[in-house]
C-alpha cells in the first residue's frame, strides 16, 4: 500500500520537469505534495500513473508498475484534472464507463455519486458543471474502486469554503481508515490542516521529505504572537526568562499592542506573564510563519518570480541537513 | 467484563469493510469493451452522426436510382450500385468523422488521462475502442445498406428493371457496401490516434479522400490509371458496390478494391497503435 519513486526523472526536450526524485508515500496518513506551480507535481503524478514514461528511474504502486496492477481502480484512485471528462456525457455514464473497465458493479456508481453529493445531477451532462462540481465528479471517479491508495492533484481548486472543509475531512477520513493518501498543493495553508507528512519539491527536485511536525519545528514556528496592554513589561519578563521579544507594531482588535516572542514555548510565555502580573489579551502560535517558511524554502526554485531578494539558500540548507 | 472472556485473544482485528467486491479476474478486454460501448452510446454526437449517415444514405439512394431510371433499358444499368454508392461517400464523410472522434475527442477533452487511469494497459484500451467502433459502424452500415437497397429499388419500380436481393451480384454489393463502412471508420480511427487532434485528423481524412484523387488527375494518364485502383476514386467506389462490375482493366474486382481499403485500415490501425501505446498520453 505505498507509492515508491526511485531516481524518478522526466525531461521534455531539454527541460527537466522531474529531477531524480526518490520518495515513499506511506499508508495511514495524508502526505502533502507541496511545490509552487510548475515545480513538477502534476508530472510526477502522471509518471506514477504511467501516463508519461520516465526518462530515468522508476515509480511503483504496491511494488508494481501501475500498468501491471491486477485491478488498477481497486488499488489506486486518482483525480488529476477535474475537467478531463467528455462534457457531453452525464455524470452517471462517465462513472459507469470507468467502473466497467474494472468490473465494478453498477450500484457502486450510485454510491459514490451520493458520497460526493452529486446524486441530484447524476443524469445531467457534465459540460454544465461548475469547477467545484467537476472536482466532486473527479473525486467520485477516484473512489469508485474503493482503493487503498488515493491521489489528488490540487483537489480544492475551485471549491467553496464548505467544499474545502468537506474534502479535508474526506482525506483525513481515508487516511484514518489506513489508506495511503497523496494530495498535491501549491499552498502551504491548505496542507497545514490536512497533511501529516510533507514531500516538498521545487524545479523537479526534492527539497524536503519530513513529517508536518518536523517541518513546523524547522520553520521557526516557535514564534508566538502575544498581545498585552503592557508590552514593555512582557518584553522584560520574556527577556529575563531567556527568550526574545519584538514589538511588531500591530495591534489586536481590542487595541493592545502585539509582540512576537521567540525562544520560549507558548505555555512558558503564559507562565512568565502570569508570574510578572502582566495581563495577556492574546497568546497564539504565529501561523503566518509557516507559509513564509515554505515560500523561503522554495524561493530559489521558483521559476517565475518577482524581483525580490530572498534568502532561500539558507532555508534550504537548514531543512535538508536535519 | 463477561464478553471479554468470550474472546480470550481480545477482539478480532477489524476487517476493512469492502465497498466493492474483490476482482474475480484481471481487468482486461471484456470490461473495457463494455466500457467503450457505454462511451459511444452515452454521447449525443454518436446518435446524431449515425442518424445523419442513415437518413442521408437512404435519401441519396432514392435520388440516384430515380435519376438513373432513364438508362433502365441499357445493359450496364445497375440499380443495386445506384442505391449503394451514396452510402460509401457518406461513409467516408460522416463515418470518417465518427472514427476520428472515437479517439481524438478523448485527447481533446483530456478524458484520455482518466480512461488510462482506469485501464492503464494501452493495447487493451486501444483494441477495445477499435472493436467497439467496428461493431457499431458495421451494424449501422448493414441496416443502412439493406434499407438503401430496397428504397432505391422502389424508386425504379416503374421501369420493372429493378434488382432483387437474389439478382446476380446483389448480395455481394450489399456485403461489400456494409464492410466498407467499418473499414473506413478504422482508417479514420487510426489517423485520429496518430494525430490526436479532432480538426487535424478530420482534415487529414478528407485530404486523403478528396485531394489525393484530384492531385492524381493532374498526372499523366498512364500514371493515374496505374495508381487509381489504390485510391478512393469515384470509379473505385462504384466498382465496390457494382452488381455488374465493369471489368475495367485499370481496376481490381469488387472484392479486390474492398481489400485495398481493408489494407489501409490495417496500416492505419497499426500506426495508431504504435502512437497510442508508445507516446506519452
Amino acid at each position: 500500500m505505498s507509492i515508491e519513486a526511485r531516481g524518478l526523472t522526466k525531461r521534455y526536450g531539454d527541460k527537466t520537469a522531474v529531477d531524480d526524485l526518490t520518495f515513499t508515500v506511506r499508508p495511514g496518513m495524508v502526505t502533502g505534495f507541496l511545490g509552487v506551480n510548475g515545480a513538477g507535481k502534476s508530472t510526477t503524478m502522471r509518471l506514477i500513473l504511467g501516463l508519461d514514461s520516465p526518462t530515468k528511474g522508476t515509480v511503483t504502486v504496491n511494488g508494481k508498475l501501475f500498468s501491471r496492477l491486477y485491478s488498477p481502480m481497486r488499488e489506486l484512485g486518482a483525480l488529476l484534472d477535474a475537467k478531463a471528462v467528455h462534457g457531453g456525457r452525464s455524470a452517471y455514464s462517465h462513472l459507469l464507463c470507468l467502473a466497467q473497465t474494472n468490473d465494478i458493479p453498477r450500484n457502486r456508481v450510485d454510491e459514490v455519486l451520493s458520497v460526493v453529493g452529486l446524486s441530484g445531477v447524476a443524469r445531467k451532462r457534465s459540460r454544465g458543471f461548475s469547477l467545484g462540481m467537476s472536482q466532486r465528479l473527479g473525486i467520485a471517479a477516484a473512489l469508485l474502486g474503493d482503493p487503498e491508495i488515493l491521489m489528488f492533484d490540487e483537489p480544492v481548486n475551485g471549491l467553496d469554503p464548505e467544499g474545502i472543509v468537506w474534502i479535508r475531512n474526506l482525506m483525513r477520513g481515508l487516511a484514518a481508515d489506513g489508506r495511503t493518501v497523496l494530495v498535491s498543493s501549491h499552498l502551504m495553508s491548505e496542507m497545514e490542516h490536512t497533511a501529516d507528512h510533507l514531500i516538498v519539491i521545487g524545479k523537479g527536485k526534492l527539497i524536503a521529505d519530513c513529517t508536518m511536525a518536523e517541518f513546523i519545528a524547522r520553520s521557526g514556528q516557535q514564534a508566538v504572537r502575544a498581545s498585552t496592554p503592557q508590552p514593555g513589561a512582557l518584553a522584560r519578563a520574556v527577556l529575563a526568562a531567556g527568550g526574545q521579544a519584538t514589538i511588531t507594531g500591530d495591534v489586536t482588535v481590542g487595541g493592545s499592542p502585539e509582540l512576537e516572542v521567540r525562544g520560549l514555548p507558548l505555555e512558558r510565555i503564559g507562565d512568565v506573564a502570569f508570574a510578572a502580573g502582566v495581563p495577556l489579551h492574546l497568546l497564539a502560535p504565529a501561523r503566518a510563519s509557516l507559509e513564509e517558511a515554505f515560500m523561503e524554502l522554495t524561493a530559489d526554485s521558483v521559476e517565475y518570480q518577482a524581483g525580490m531578494a530572498i534568502s532561500g539558500q539558507r532555508a534550504h540548507a537548514t531543512v535538508t541537513e536535519a | 467484563m463477561a464478553h471479554l472472556t468470550d474472546q480470550p485473544g481480545g477482539p478480532a482485528p477489524a476487517q476493512p469493510v469492502r465497498a466493492v467486491p474483490a476482482a474475480t479476474r484481471r481487468s482486461g478486454l471484456p470490461g473495457t469493451l463494455l466500457s467503450e460501448f457505454t462511451k459511444l452510446r452515452s454521447v449525443r454526437s454518436t446518435w446524431i452522426t449515425l442518424a445523419v449517415f442513415f437518413v442521408a444514405s437512404v435519401v441519396i439512394a432514392v435520388l440516384a436510382a430515380a435519376g438513373d431510371r432513364r438508362n433502365s433499358g441499357q445493359a450496364q444499368f445497375d440499380p443495386a450500385r445506384d442505391s449503394l454508392a451514396g452510402m460509401l461517400y457518406l461513409g467516408m464523410l460522416v463515418i470518417g468523422a465518427t472514427g476520428v472522434l472515437a479517439i481524438a475527442s478523448e485527447y481533446g477533452t483530456r478524458m484520455i488521462a482518466t480512461s488510462l487511469t482506469a485501464m492503464p494497459r494501452r493495447a487493451v484500451l486501444y483494441a477495445a475502442k477499435a472493436i467497439a467502433l467496428a461493431c457499431v459502424t458495421l451494424v449501422v452500415a448493414l441496416v443502412t445498406a439493406v434499407t438503401s437497397f430496397f428504397a432505391g429499388q422502389a424508386a425504379v419500380a416503374s421501369t420493372h428493371a429493378g434488382a432483387s436481393i437474389t439478382s446476380p451480384g446483389t448480395l455481394r454489393a450489399l456485403l461489400l457496401a456494409t464492410l466498407f463502412v467499418p473499414c473506413f471508420a478504422l482508417v479514420a480511427f487510426g489517423l485520429g490516434a496518430v494525430i490526436r487532434h479532432t480538426a487535424g485528423a478530420i482534415t487529414a481524412v478528407f485530404g486523403l479522400v478528396f485531394l489525393l484523387p484530384m492531385i492524381l488527375g493532374a498526372f499523366p494518364a498512364s500514371w493515374s490509371n496505374a495508381l487509381g485502383r489504390w485510391l478512393p476514386d469515384n470509379t473505385v467506389l462504384l466498382q465496390i458496390v457494382a452488381a455488374k462490375p465493369t471489368g475495367q482493366h485499370d481496376l481490381f474486382g469488387p472484392y479486390g478494391e474492398l481489400a485495398v481499403f481493408a489494407g489501409y485500415a490495417v496500416i492505419a490501425l497499426a500506426a495508431g497503435a504504435m502512437a497510442f501505446c508508445r507516446r506519452d498520453a
